[in-house]
C-alpha cells in the first residue's frame, strides 16, 4: 500500500542516481556529530582531565596514583563485591528461569507476561526499586517482615539489585536456550543418553560461552549502577559511583579531579568486561544460527 | 505484499517442535520443574509490587486503609508539575532519537554499508559507558547549554545518547525483516524521491520496530535518576521522588507514584507484545 502511496506523491524522475561514495558519506554527518558531542567528546574530557594537572594544566599522570590509595581501593573493592555477588546468583537464578520460559508454548501467556516483565524490570532500576523493597523488607516499613539485615552492604543491596539482573539475564540469555535444537536432544537420548548426560555433554558446553558472556553483562550494569544504591544508603558511600558523586558535588570551586580519576577507572574496569563480553559472544553465535 | 506485512520476531516461529515426541515421565518432571520455578519467581518479582501497594494504600494510622496517597499524586507539592516535565522530554528524546537513526539506519543500509559495523559499534557505545561516567564529562558541556537555556527539557541531549544501544537494536531488528534494497529500488525507479523512499515506503513497513524503539526509550526516560540528579535538575520525576524519601521518611505518595510509573510501562510493553502478534496472524 506504501508503495503505491509514493508515486503519485513523489514521481520526480531523479538525475543524479550515479554511486559517488565520497558523496554518500554526508547522509552519516547529523548522527555522527550528534555522538561525537554527547558521547565521544564527554568521554575524551573525562580521560584529558584525569590525566591533566588540575591547576597548572599539562600533562600529570601522578593524578592517576589516587586509584591505588587504600582509601579510593576500597570503593573498587565494594564495587567488585557487590557487581560479582550479585551478577553470579543473578546469571545462575535468570538461566533457570529462562530454561523454563524456553521450554513452554512459545506464543503462550506465560512466555509472554515474563518476557515484558522482564523488559520492564530490567530496567526498574532507579530508585522506585529501593522504595519497593524498603516497602517488602524495610527494618521499620516492611510489610513482609522487618529485615535488620536490610542495610547490610552486600547482602541488603544485593538482593534488591537481583531483581533487575534476573529479568536481564532472562531477556540477554532466551536467545541462547531458543538456539539449543531439539534434535541435539534426540540425537542423546537415542544413543542411550540421559538428561544428566544431555546437559553434561551437550547442553552445558553449548551453552557455557553465551552464559559467561551475559554474566559479564550483568557484571558491567551491576558495576554502573547507581541510583539505586544511593535511594538505598545516600549517607554512607560504598562503591565508585556514589565516591563519583561525592567528588562532584565537593569539588564545586576547588580544583581538583579526582571525579575524572575515578570515572577514568570505572571505564578501564567496563571496557575489560565488554570486550570478553563481545569476544565471548562471538564464541557463543558459532552454534546459535 | 506478504513480505511487507510479515514484519514480526521471526525467530519465535520454529519452536513450536520442542514439544513434539518427548516421553511422557520427562514431560511430567519439566511440567513440574515449570511450575515450581514459575511459582518461586513470581512471588520474588510479585511480592514487592505487592508491598508497594499496601503502603501506597496506608491511612494515617497503621494498619488502616486509604487511598490518600493516591490523591496526593496530583495535589504533592511540586510532583504533578515534574510529571510533566518528564513526559515533555520523553516526547523529545523519543522524537530525536527516531530522526537521528531512523534516515540514517536506511541511509547506512543502501548507501554506505561498508561503515555499518563502525556505526553498530557508536551505537552500542552508551551501552559501556556509565551514566556516572558521561555526567563529569557532561558536566562542561551542559555549563555552555545552560548559557541558552536553564530548562530541564535540555535533558534530551544526553538521553538520546542513553536510548541508542535499545533503540538501535529495536530498529535493526525492523530493518533487518524487510527487504530495504528491493523496496527502494522499485520506489526509486518509480520516481520517487530519497525523503519519500525513507518516510513513505520504508518506515511504514517497520512501524512495529519504530514503535518498540520508542517504548524503550520512553521507558528509559521515565526511570532516569542519575544524570538528571547530578546536573541537578531537580524538577525532573525520579529526582523529585528522591528528595521527597529524603525529607518525609515513607511519604505515601513515593509508593503511589513508584506504582504508577511502573504499571504504566508494564501495561506500554504487554500491549506493544500483543499488537505484534496480531500484525503477524493478518499477514
Amino acid at each position: 500500500m506504501a508503495v503505491a502511496a509514493t508515486t503519485a506523491a513523489g514521481a520526480r524522475p531523479s538525475v543524479r542516481a550515479g554511486r559517488r561514495p565520497s558523496a554518500a558519506w554526508v547522509g552519516t554527518v547529523p548522527f555522527l556529530g550528534y555522538v561525537g558531542v554527547f558521547l565521544l567528546l564527554p568521554t575524551a574530557i573525562v580521560i584529558w582531565n584525569a590525566i591533566r594537572n588540575p591547576v597548572a594544566g599539562g600533562l600529570e599522570l601522578s593524578n592517576l596514583k589516587l586509584l591505588f590509595d587504600s582509601a579510593e581501593r576500597s570503593y573498587f573493592t565494594g564495587s567488585l563485591e557487590l557487581s560479582a555477588g550479585s551478577s553470579v546468583i543473578a546469571a545462575v537464578l535468570g538461566a533457570v528461569l529462562a530454561y523454563a520460559v524456553a521450554s513452554g508454548n512459545p506464543d503462550g501467556i506465560v512466555r509472554r507476561l515474563y518476557l515484558s516483565g522482564s523488559g520492564v524490570l530490567a530496567q526498574f532500576g532507579g530508585v522506585t526499586l529501593a522504595f519497593a523493597f524498603l516497602a517488602t523488607i524495610g527494618p521499620t516499613s516492611g510489610v513482609l517482615f522487618h529485615a535488620g539485615w536490610y542495610y547490610n552492604f552486600p547482602w541488603g543491596i544485593g538482593l534488591i539489585y537481583a531483581y533487575f539482573q534476573i529479568p536481564l539475564m532472562v531477556l540477554v540469555f532466551l536467545p541462547a536456550i531458543d538456539g539449543l535444537k531439539v534434535q541435539w536432544r534426540e540425537a542423546c537420548e537415542n544413543l542411550g543418553g540421559s538428561t544428566w548426560d544431555y546437559w553434561r555433554h551437550v547442553g552445558a558446553p553449548l551453552l557455557a560461552p553465551a552464559f559467561l558472556g551475559a554474566t559479564l553483562l550483568l557484571f558491567a550494569n551491576a558495576l554502573s549502577a547507581y541510583a539505586t544504591i544511593q535511594a538505598w544508603e545516600n549517607q554512607i558511600s560504598y562503591t565508585v559511583p556514589q565516591q563519583i558523586y561525592i567528588a562532584i558535588s565537593s569539588e564545586v570551586g576547588l580544583a581538583s579531579n579526582a571525579a575524572d580519576v575515578l570515572a577514568l577507572g570505572m571505564v578501564v574496569m567496563v571496557a575489560i568486561i565488554m570486550i570478553g563480553y563481545f569476544l565471548l559472544q562471538r564464541r557463543a553465535a558459532r552454534w546459535l544460527r | 505484499m506478504a513480505a511487507l506485512t510479515s514484519v514480526g520476531e521471526t525467530p519465535l516461529a520454529g519452536h513450536g517442535r520442542r514439544q513434539g515426541g518427548m516421553q511422557a515421565g520427562r514431560r511430567r518432571r519439566l511440567n513440574l520443574f515449570r511450575y515450581l520455578t514459575f511459582t518461586l519467581f513470581g512471588l520474588f518479582f510479585l511480592l514487592p509490587l505487592l508491598a508497594t501497594l499496601r503502603f501506597s494504600l496506608e491511612g494515617k494510622k497503621l494498619g488502616t486503609w486509604s487511598g490518600a496517597a493516591w490523591g496526593q499524586i496530583a495535589s504533592y507539592p511540586g510532583l504533578l508539575s515534574a510529571i510533566e516535565i518528564t513526559l515533555e522530554v520523553a516526547v523529545i528524546t523519543c522524537a530525536v532519537v527516531l530522526l537521528l537513526l531512523v534516515p540514517t539506519m536506511i541511509w547506512i543500509r543502501l548507501k554506505v554499508p561498508g561503515i555499518s559495523r563502525l556505526f553498530e559499534f557508536l551505537c552500542l557505545l552508551p551501552l559501556t559507558i556509565p551514566a556516572i561516567v558521561l555526567v563529569v564529562g557532561l558536566a562542561p558541556i551542559y555549563n555552555k547549554i545552560e548559557h541558552y537555556t536553564v530548562s530541564a527539557l535540555a535533558l534530551f541531549w544526553v538521553y538520546v545518547i542513553l536510548a541508542l544501544p535499545y533503540a538501535y537494536r529495536a530498529l535493526a531488528a525492523g530493518l533487518g525483516a524487510i527487504d530495504v534494497t528491493t523496496l527502494s529500488e522499485a520506489a526509486r525507479s518509480l520516481g520517487a524521491s530519497w525523503f519519500t523512499v525513507m518516510f513513505r515506503v520504508i518506515a511504514p513497513n517497520m512501524w512495529q520496530a519504530i514503535l518498540n524503539a520508542l517504548l524503550l526509550t520512553s521507558a528509559l526516560v521515565l526511570g532516569e535518576f542519575t544524570i538528571a540528579s547530578i546536573l541537578n535538575y531537580t524538577n525532573i520525576l525520579q529526582v523529585t521522588l528522591f528528595d521527597i524519601s529524603r525529607s518525609t521518611t515513607n511519604a505515601g505518595v513515593l509508593f503511589s507514584t513508584s506504582l504508577a510509573a511502573l504499571l504504566f510501562a508494564f501495561a506500554l510493553l504487554l500491549i506493544l507484545s500483543y499488537v505484534g502478534r496480531r500484525r503477524r496472524g493478518r499477514g
